[in-house]
């Protein structure tokens, strides 16, 4: 990869593994991200493969009850923890961030690094309790079971996953500090970039929900290692507490996962119609009401777990008024691309089947919130159905929008462009089959965890196990092809799709410093209507020497 | 871009206003794991006052107040590291500086106290040790313990982490130039007053329900 | 169901049709926004692709009118679906007075259930058709549920608690019951039967069954033979309040104040008495903790609860 056309740019500054590992540079502190990530997400979607076999038939013929449970509960572990989490922040936010507000790094650079191996470190701990024979709680940990009947690799996985806690609220102060300290000259709030907003947003979720899931975790250590019994009902404790301080996490911890792909959405969308992103300010404010908001509804995963009624009632109500702010962002979405010129390219491609399933997956959130709706559908697979839509369907849909979109800027290299249309193509049909018979699974009764079932329900597994496969093929194709154009890609220009954004007014990939002189922003972001720029395809800033 | 650690800024006095920031973002998180673990406390408590009243009278209320002494003093050792690192007096400040971290170590060697006493009369329900009360409902007693040992022994964590980054603040104190020795006092400054506040609250949560 | 494939659940309760009615609204709330947004994003996709010939002036980025439009009626729409859940929720807490009362218990990984006769199931409950009944559900290790779709029914049995739920069945016919919150290894087969039967049928099962000892009546065995009569009975030397009628009676406690013998009071009293003491009586009373199993406990207190209040000489403190 290093070659001539490379020197001066981030990535023809030093090769070789102390380059790498010792980097402070942003740019490939995302890439030793990016290499990571990837390799969790096939790992637990192995997983889910696995089971989708096991699945296909009623009877549990391929794994043991055990082993069964063990697949799901990592299955669960790593794609939260260890993929969903840190994706978008840990790759594409760390590339972008400083790049979309015109500095030069992150705040903290060393810190950033120190980050990423904090999160090997967790790591390391979730995968020796896969391969010493795994864990069997679920990625939930409800007691009393955890702490006083599991008997695998508890105490360890969850010890990995506090660890890897610490990463993320690393890049949650990171992030912070960077976007209000380091913004170029006139980059005010209000013409931020939406991702930007996002990432701020999933970083206030990030530093202020992480440290309660390290409070739930530590009490659970606590007790199966030095045996306080706080959520034990025979020493005076109450399993329903850790319930509580889970979902208290938890429930923000999904806004984590999907607010910085409703970030590279609004990128995307804008580019490929030419038009701006529809009410502007409003995607910004239900950017943060969501976060804010998020902090308010754990209870609604309780409805049928012994708390009050009471409690229910003002948990539901609340859960409703979280869907608003994500209703406005969908209409939001839709009416960006009235009167523009709309274009299909891969990410386009994908930042459309995200607005689909998202919505498809949000108002089946809808259902659960209805209280006694939920009392039927919650632990069945309707649940299922709906966070692998949002979390699957969303934002690792998202996820693929914005490594298409970026992609060029971070390598200098295009890829296929047939090769990537195909692919999305193929995960949306995929997706779509694996997951939409589980909203039939779970409607008529089908239980969530279930080994074995009963054969009544073998016609919609089955139907949701050929999907996985096809969904399979669709997230492996971009291995290849994505691999394959840095070797073989054309080289890309700086702004190939002419898209608004500081980051497209330095070269792809940038100087080791992002900017060879500082920008100074003038114009709101998707100024892609502006009078007097329709020629320009595009260079909405003026660059000034730095002061 | 000369004195600032971070390629990103353009001058010291940017990064400083970065760097504290940061610390009170730190700080904001840490509020909400203590605040978490407070909150456990507080709900077993609205169901068992009086057990936990009871067993509360077992803590050493002695011991307790001289340790909130203790740190409430080195609170003070701190702002003056901070006054003196503002007046540029740095010998002073590597002086305060220690002075601080030693009331830390005071305070640690005194809840050891605490905890070998605690063991040895049976109150200390951790490690399978053997619970012997003597009072009304020994369930919600050993309870308070339990929570009594997690919360404290988290605290004790903090104040440790804090003592070696001020211990490898003093060991490095030749090799940073004065802007940074200003600010780092600052941001640890910040991060030990947010441990003393802690305690401020866990005391009397702990030690003075219903006396 | 056609072809077998199920589509749509039995709807074999009373509260089943009315769950339906707001899910199908949902439902239909559902189809129609999504498929007017997918016609909107299609059809601008198509109109407004690249090279095509439709108009583009007046283009706006921003209208608050609708904004605001569309932000109150997704309020108005949220807040209507949220009364309807809530207002069919809360009936839970509200089982009809004449219930029929079974208890119900959940272990690593089966289910045990007690009819009022006595009678035992083991993964299997009979009930008739037509009337409430309100199961009262104990965990005896770990969290489970006790789920039963065609009734549209489902409520977490938690250790250490007694959790219940109330439901009338409306079919007669045998309905899965599955255990809903994981519980271990064996979390899938922990399910079996809901035989709904028309009165005289359940009757009749009743009677084939055998008139088992009711749970009261093992409560009862189990009061005498862990010696609680010793203090609590009518004749005893040491003094220990009088049960009779103590479901539901308030309590002086020594702290000046007053507590409802309710399930919670019962159940902390045998397993940890020296939490609430009856004023004007000694702490003496040891614990039963880890002496009786939750099947055990259940039977005490359907025992405790049978005990009508009797006028007996010298009982008050």
């Amino acid at each position: 990869m290093t070659n001539a056309a490379m020197q001066g740019t981030y990535l023809g500054e030093g090769s070789g593994p102390r380059a790498w590992l010792l980097t402070t540079d942003h740019k490939r502190v995302a890439w030793l991200y990016l290499i990571s990530l990837t390799g969790f997400f096939f790992l637990g979607g192995a997983m889910a493969v696995l089971m989708r076999i096991e699945l296909a038939t009623p009877a549990g013929d391929l794994v043991s009850d055990d082993g069964y449970n063990r697949l799901f509960s990592l299955h669960g572990i790593i794609m939260v923890w260890f993929f969903l989490v840190p994706s978008i922040p840990a790759t594409l936010g760390n590339f972008l961030l400083p790049l979309m507000i015109g500095a030069r790094d992150l705040a903290f650079p060393r810190l950033n690094l120190a980050s990423w191996y904090v999160f090997i470190f967790g790591s390391l701990f979730a995968l020796f309790s896969v391969v010493a024979g795994g864990v069997d709680t679920g990625w939930t940990f409800y007691t009393p079971l955890s702490t006083l009947y599991a008997n695998g690799w508890v105490s360890t996985a969850a010890f990995g996953v506090f660890i890897v806690g610490f990463s993320t609220i690393m890049t949650g102060i990171n992030f912070i500090v960077t976007v209000h300290t380091l913004r170029a000259p006139g980059l005010t709030w209000f013409r931020l970039p939406i991702f930007v907003w996002t990432l701020y947003a999933t970083s206030l979720v990030m530093v202020l929900a992480t440290p309660v899931l390290a409070a739930s975790l530590i009490l659970i250590v606590l007790e199966r290692v030095f045996g306080i019994g706080i959520f034990n009902p025979d020493l005076g404790g109450a399993p329903l507490l850790f319930q509580h301080l889970f979902w208290f996490y938890s429930h923000p911890a999904v806004y984590i996962m999907i607010l910085p792909g409703m970030g590279v959405v609004s990128e995307v969308l804008p580019c490929f119609s030419r038009r701006p992103l529809f009410g502007y300010k409003a995607v910004a404010i239900s950017s943060m009401a969501i976060a804010v908001f998020g902090f308010l509804v754990w209870g609604h995963h309780m409805f049928v777990s012994g708390q009050s009624a009471y409690a229910g009632v003002v948990f539901s109500f609340l859960s409703f008024c979280v869907a608003i702010p994500s209703a406005i962002k969908v209409f939001n979405w839709s009416l960006t691309l009235r009167k523009g010129e709309i274009s299909f390219e891969t990410p386009m491609l994908y930042a459309l089947f995200f607005l689909a399933l998202f919505t498809f997956g949000g108002l089946a959130g809808l259902f659960l919130a209805a209280l006694a709706v939920d009392v039927h559908l919650h632990d069945t697979y309707f649940v299922i159905a709906h966070f692998h839509y949002i979390m699957v369907g969303g934002m690792v849909t998202a996820y693929m929008a914005g490594l298409h979109f970026w992609w060029p800027k971070m390598t200098g290299r295009m890829y296929s462009e047939t090769a990537g249309r195909i692919a999305a193509t193929v995960t949306f049909v995929g997706f779509n089959l694996t997951f939409f018979p589980q909203y039939m699974l779970g409607f008529n009764g089908m239980p969530r965890r279930y080994h074995t079932y009963p054969p009544e329900f073998q016609f919609w597994h089955v139907l949701s196990s050929a999907g996985a496969v096809v969904l399979a093929v669709g997230y492996l194709m971009p291995l290849f092809y994505l691999g394959l154009s840095l070797f073989r890609g054309a080289r890309a220009p700086d702004n190939p799709w002419h898209a608004t954004g500081l980051e497209w007014q330095t070269s792809s990939p940038p100087p080791p410093h992002n900017f060879k002189t500082m920008p100074v922003v003038t114009r709101p972001a998707y100024a892609y209507d502006m009078k007097g720029l329709e020629h320009e395809r595009f260079s909405p800033y003026r660059e000034e020497a730095a002061e | 871009m000369s004195g600032t650690e971070s390629v990103a800024f353009d001058t010291p006095q940017r990064e400083q206003r970065a760097d504290t920031l940061a610390m009170w973002v730190f700080i904001g998180s840490e509020a909400m794991l203590f605040g978490g673990i407070f909150l456990v406390f507080l709900i077993a408590h609205i169901d068992s006052g009086t057990a936990f009243a009871a067993a509360s009278k077992h803590l050493s209320l002695p011991l307790g107040t001289f340790n909130t002494a203790v740190l409430i003093t080195s609170s003070f050792t701190m702002a003056l590291a901070h006054t003196l690192a503002l007046q540029r007096r740095w010998r002073a400040t590597v002086w305060a500086l220690a002075a601080t971290s030693l009331l830390g170590i005071c305070f640690l060697v005194v809840k050891g106290i605490e905890y070998s006493r605690e063991i040895s009369e049976g109150l200390a329900p951790v490690l399978g040790l053997q619970f012997r009360y003597a009072g009304p409902d020994p369930k919600h007693a050993e309870f308070f313990f339990g929570l009594y040992f997690a919360m404290t022994s988290l605290h004790a964590l903090h104040l440790i982490g804090g003592i070696i980054v001020i211990a490898g603040m003093i060991a490095l104190w030749r090799t940073a130039n004065p802007d940074n020795r200003l600010h780092r006092v600052e941001a640890i400054g910040l991060y030990w007053h947010f441990v003393d506040v802690v305690w401020v609250f866990m005391f009397p949560v702990l030690y003075l329900i219903n006396r | 169901m056609s072809f077998g494939v199920p589509f749509v659940p039995q709807e074999a309760s009373s509260q089943a049709g009315q769950v339906d009615a707001l899910f199908y609204a949902l439902l239909a709330f559902s189809v129609a926004l999504g498929l007017a947004l997918t016609g909107l994003v299609v059809g601008y996709a198509v109109k407004y692709r690249i090279g095509s010939k439709a108009d583009r002036t007046g283009k706006r980025s921003r209208s608050l009118p609708l904004e605001i439009g569309w932000t109150m009626a997704t309020l108005i729409v949220a807040f209507i679906f949220f009364g309807w859940g809530a207002t069919l929720f809360v009936r839970r807490d509200h089982p009809p007075a004449d219930a029929l009362e079974i208890t119900g218990l959940g272990k690593q990984w089966m289910w045990e259930f007690r009819q009022p006769g006595g009678q035992r199931e083991i993964n299997e409950l009979h009930v008739p058709v037509g009337k409430a009944v309100v199961v009262s559900l104990a965990a005896q290790d770990v969290i489970h549920s006790f789920y039963v779709p065609a009734f549209r029914i489902k409520q977490d049995a938690v250790p250490g608690r007694t959790t219940h739920i109330w439901f009338i069945a409306t079919e007669p016919g045998s309905y899965h019951l599955f255990c809903a919150q994981y519980c271990g290894t064996q979390h899938s087969e922990m399910g079996g039967w809901v035989t709904v039967m028309a009165p005289e049928q359940y009757a009749a099962w009743l009677n084939s069954q055998g008139e088992g000892e009711t749970l009261a009546a093992s409560g009862e065995k189990l009061f005498r033979a862990l010696g609680c009569s010793g203090c609590h009975g009518a004749n005893s030397k040491v003094r220990a309040p009088s049960l009779d009628g103590i479901f539901g009676r308030p309590v002086p406690l020594d702290n000046q104040q007053t507590v409802i013998a309710d399930d919670r009071y019962l159940r902390d009293s045998i397993l940890n008495p020296k939490k609430e003491i009856a004023a004007g009586y000694q702490p003496v009373m040891p614990s039963f903790d880890g002496l009786i199993d939750e099947g055990e406990m259940q039977m005490l207190l359907a025992y405790l609860k049978s005990l009508s209040p009797q006028p007996t000489a010298g009982a008050r403190p």
